[in-house]
């Protein structure tokens, strides 16, 4: 039997605009699979050349999922270049809208792109597996879904000016203080969504039964992990330390200045993908695969820092019996306690006096010519990297995307899901529906990721040894 | 040295009878009549250009339209100020403002107080009708409190007027032909080197667009006193 590739592409229910391809041999079994990100934008190249004060307005366009991320670390790095600390209210106003930003993120990946595999199977007809079949079968779940994104885009909108791309979060702080009457719209939803969040989370491990093959074989593996935390090991996505730990739980290092980032992370790039391949510098290319974003964070964290959600954390580390929890699947799981303690924190972080001060903003002069910006998007750890003349005329970027920071573990997590899914004899929808729900389990931003952008439908091509294609199946 | 006298002249603008001072342009008496007609580089108490050619009229017996801020009236003249022909002409000249420059108001300084943004919300433009040129100038933001992006610049003038009109400097001028034309200081050297700048902002209160603005500012956070700028003209010729 000769040599076969199966290509999907695009991949559906993710931000972005990628393909897979998966190699068969000679006997048609599966030998490579991989996920090549096929779009391009430039972001840091025509930054080169503008003012810096631009920079949050025009990194926030990288994406509209997930701008309120763009515009921190963007801020962030500005207010090293020009050597300032926000005043503490400027500060929780934006991890009040970081946090809304990840509640919303999240909702979305859930409710919207993930839940209809949960409820219908991975095997269900493909004209099924989306949101408008959830509406008619699960109503209430579905107005869930959109009731708690909303939550976190009113809040962005509230104390940002807008839902996307907002203009609210600036160099040296916010430019709003926030209202009284605002914090009590804020918290009077409070109730209902951790309702809504905590139900999600319900029903998602009472039917994580169903989905053994898929949690032992989606990207389930050793890898490094890699999150922002801080001194006590809690729970952090706005400040603190870079921090990497191996899968036994070993901490390789930690306490890392955000600002040295370079020494610790290589960026390779790919052949066949516009998407960098970012890896732990001192383990080398081969060995220092690692992955962000809410599983590694949990992995990391010892605790959350507030209650509920720690009571979830403990039960998500026993999955992993006292060390880190090696499958990807379970990010669903580790996003939705993070919901949980999104919507904690906020009302923790509005309950805080300092939060209403009035003083919100400081500004200053130019007094570093480099500055790096760095928090945890909801994706994982999010890098800005600017240098600038005296004069904050933007002379190099550096922008490493938090997918970007997952594309070595997803390539390898394409590749397992494959070996085991796809039988080259019978390809059937619901295995090339699993090549596609791993790369969904890291939720990835692709259009961020490669700061590039695309539209996102689906096509499976497969390829012989000779890498050409003799079969194109169109997943629209 | 005669002097010429100034009369009274009567026309029409858009078939209505119009009187006005023989030393006064169709685009005064229009106002003065409140018939509006667009424009861009004009602001009041400045010396008008006519570089824009946004308040171009039809003159009857003229093949050509003709600026109004710099057509003086004349008696029995027949003045039409929009007519399909002179819409069209006005969204093109819009158009290649857009083209020959970067304007992204999304990311700009002077998103929603922007002259060129108005002025396509005005006339319906909804996407330039010619190619994007995608020209790069350099930003001068040598400047302490300043800064001057080309790439924003529509070359209406207004700066180099009031610097040399109102503040006396002329430190500013136009460098370059064409799609290359640009805004310098004095010998084309950095605005902080400008010897004859006098730092006032006069230039930045009266730029239509975002291409000249104060510093350490993000988007949509310019304040433009155009009108203060006007009141002033207005006060010292008062005095």
């Amino acid at each position: 039997m000769e040599n076969r590739k199966i290509i999907i592409d695009p991949v559906t229910r993710i931000e972005g605009h990628a393909k897979i391809t998966i190699d068969l041999d000679e006997n048609g079994k599966v030998e490579d699979a991989k996920i090549h990100v096929t779009q391009y934008r430039g972001f840091e190249k025509f930054c080169e050349g503008r003012i810096y004060t631009e920079m949050p307005a025009i990194t926030a366009r990288t994406c509209g999922i997930c701008p309120v991320s763009h515009v921190i670390a963007s801020t962030k790095a500005i207010d090293k270049i020009l050597c300032i600390t926000p005043p503490q209210a400027g500060i929780n106003i934006r991890k009040i809208i970081n946090l809304a930003q990840i509640v919303q993120s999240h909702a979305l990946n859930f409710f919207h792109l993930s839940s209809p595999d949960f409820i219908y199977g991975f095997d269900a007809p493909k004209e099924d597996r989306n949101i408008f079949k959830m509406m008619q079968t699960h109503p209430q779940m579905a107005r869930d879904g959109i009731n708690l994104r909303a939550f976190g885009q009113k809040i962005i909108e509230e104390l940002a000016g807008k839902r996307i791309h907002p203009t609210g979060i600036v160099a040296g702080g916010v430019e709003h203080k926030i209202e009284q009457s605002q914090k009590e719209a804020i918290l009077s939803q409070i109730p209902d969504m951790m309702k809504i969040a905590q139900g999600a989370l319900e029903f998602f491990k009472t039917n994580l039964h169903k989905f053994q093959k898929e949690i032992d074989s989606f990207a389930s593996f050793p890898s490094l992990f890699m999150a922002l935390t801080n001194e006590n090991r809690t729970l952090e996505h706005y400040d603190g330390a870079l921090c990497f730990m191996d899968s036994e739980g070993n901490i390789l290092k930690d306490k890392i200045n955000p600002q040295d980032y370079r020494e610790f992370i290589g960026e390779a790039v790919e052949e066949d993908s516009y998407l960098k391949s970012p890896y732990y510098k001192p383990l080398g290319y081969e060995n220092g695969m690692y992955r962000v974003g809410a599983l590694a964070r949990l992995n990391i964290a010892k605790t959350c820092g507030t209650p509920l959600a720690d009571e979830e954390l403990k039960k998500f580390k026993a999955l992993g019996g006292g060390k880190p929890v090696l499958n990807s699947f379970y990010y669903h799981y580790a996003r939705l306690i993070e919901i949980i303690y999104a919507i904690e924190k906020i009302e923790e972080l509005l309950n805080a006096d300092e939060t209403m001060n009035e003083n919100v903003k400081v500004t200053s002069k130019i007094s570093n010519l480099r500055g790096v910006g760095c928090s945890e998007a909801p994706r994982g750890t999010l890098f800005h990297d600017y240098q600038v003349t005296k004069d904050g005329i933007i002379t190099a970027v550096n922008l490493i995307i938090a997918t970007g920071n997952n594309n070595l573990a997803m390539n390898a997590g394409v590749k397992q899901t494959a070996l085991a899914f796809v039988d080259s004899k019978n390809i059937t929808d619901g295995a090339l529906n699993r090549v596609e729900a791993v790369i969904r389990c890291f939720d990835p931003c692709l259009s961020c990721s490669t700061h590039a952008l695309g539209i996102v439908s689906s096509k499976i091509e497969v390829r012989d040894h000779n890498k050409k294609v003799i079969q194109v199946i169109d997943r629209n | 040295m005669i002097r010429e006298k100034v009369r009274v002249k009567s026309f029409k603008i858009n078939d209505i009878c119009v009187t006005g001072q023989s030393n006064q342009t169709i685009l005064e008496v229009a106002r003065d009549n409140n018939i509006e007609i667009p424009t861009m580089c004009y602001l009041e108490g400045l010396s008008c250009v006519g570089s824009c050619r946004m308040c171009i009229v039809e003159i009857k017996g003229s093949h050509e339209p003709t600026p109004a801020c710099t057509a003086k009236i004349k008696e029995g003249m027949e003045v039409t100020t929009s007519s399909p022909q002179i819409e069209a002409a006005r969204k093109m000249i819009l158009s290649m403002m857009f083209s020959e420059r970067s304007h992204v108001c999304s990311t700009c300084v002077a998103n929603g107080d922007c002259e060129l943004q108005s002025k396509s919300v005005e006339l319906e433009l909804e996407h330039s009708e010619v190619p994007y040129l995608n020209q790069r100038f350099e930003i001068d933001a040598s400047h302490k409190n300043f800064v001057n992006d080309p790439n924003r610049c529509i070359l209406c003038t207004r700066c180099i007027r009031v610097c040399d009109e109102i503040e006396g400097a002329h430190a500013l001028d136009l460098a370059g032909r064409g799609l290359n034309m640009r805004i310098v200081h004095d010998m084309d050297e950095p605005w902080a080197a400008s010897q004859s700048c006098t730092s006032c902002g006069k230039c930045v209160y009266v730029c239509p667009t975002g291409a000249l603005y104060e510093k350490d500012i993000s988007e949509e956070e310019v304040i433009k006193k155009r009108g203060i700028i006007t009141e002033l003209i207005k006060n010292r010729s008062q005095r």
